[in-house]
């Protein structure tokens, strides 16, 4: 086993650690310490595959800013321990065979289509920042633009949900 | 070399665990949480996919997926304070005012 699959191991062990901590923990700010677990080490993993950049914006806007925002939020309505009632319950009997037969069906789609993708996996390149940047601002420079509009209507539409009205 | 099957099951495992979480809990922000996880596992997909192909048009369309996350995230919080404002609640269950 080579080191490069050791670390790839480890870290989706910690990924799918923190997950399975979000759904156990019964406080918010629990589930919101176990999500930053899980984009740390999707981020370390990130930076297995080379993708450098994603690796650093992950971790400055998911793990800084979107969940900064989230236990900001948790903390302003002094979110308690969760309450479960009956209906809570019932959601045991239909949401875990659910849940399981969509990983079975993705499970299977993976398989089926892993023989195509295995001789595509060894000749992985290491993408550079600057690629990254030269692709975003030629090819994809409409819908860059566009996202910039969208950061702008979202700014518009939190303040103006969030303030009090007169 | 990691094979990209296994980083594709990995992205599997960790979105099924965000269904499960989003159909279990029963706080808003909580399950608000469940959605960002399910995006980051749509996200590592996408860098896998991208960097199987050799092409980094993946990587750029992560970049919008968080932008659009981000985004998310400021208007849903921004709603989740007013829900919890009128209804002085965070539990789903007693937000059913369309139930019949």
């Amino acid at each position: 086993m080579s080191a490069v699959l050791v670390i790839f191991f480890l870290l989706a062990g910690l990924a799918v650690f923190g997950a399975v901590a979000l759904i156990l923990q019964s406080h918010p700010i629990h589930s919101a310490l176990s999500l930053i677990l899980v984009m740390v080490s999707l981020a370390g993993l990130y930076l297995l595959m080379g993708a450098e950049f994603v690796a650093a914006v992950q971790i400055i806007v998911y793990g800084g800013a979107v969940m900064v925002l989230f236990i900001f939020v948790i903390m302003l309505l002094n979110a308690g321990v969760e309450e479960r009632t009956n209906i809570s319950k019932m959601a045991t009997f239909g949401g875990v065979p659910l849940a399981f037969a969509l990983g079975l069906i993705i499970a299977a789609g993976i398989a089926r289509s892993s023989s195509q993708l295995a001789p595509a996996a060894a000749q992985g390149t290491l993408t550079s920042t600057r690629e990254l940047s030269k692709l975003l601002f030629s090819e994809f420079v409409y819908p860059f633009e566009l996202t910039s509009f969208l950061i702008l209507v979202a700014i518009l539409g939190a303040i103006v949900l969030a303030q009090r009205e007169n | 070399m990691v094979p990209t099957s296994y980083y594709l099951v990995l992205s599997a495992i960790l979105f099924g665990l965000g269904v499960v979480a989003f159909v279990f809990k029963r706080n808003i922000i909580t399950i608000f949480m469940a959605i960002e996880l399910m995006l980051n596992a749509v996200n590592l997909a996408f860098v896998a996919f991208s960097q199987a192909l050799g092409k980094s048009d993946g990587e750029v369309f992560v970049l919008f997926v968080i932008v659009v996350a981000a985004a998310e995230a400021a208007v849903g919080l921004g709603i989740i304070i007013l829900t919890a404002r009128n209804r002085r609640s965070l539990n789903v269950e007693h937000v059913d005012l369309l139930k019949l």
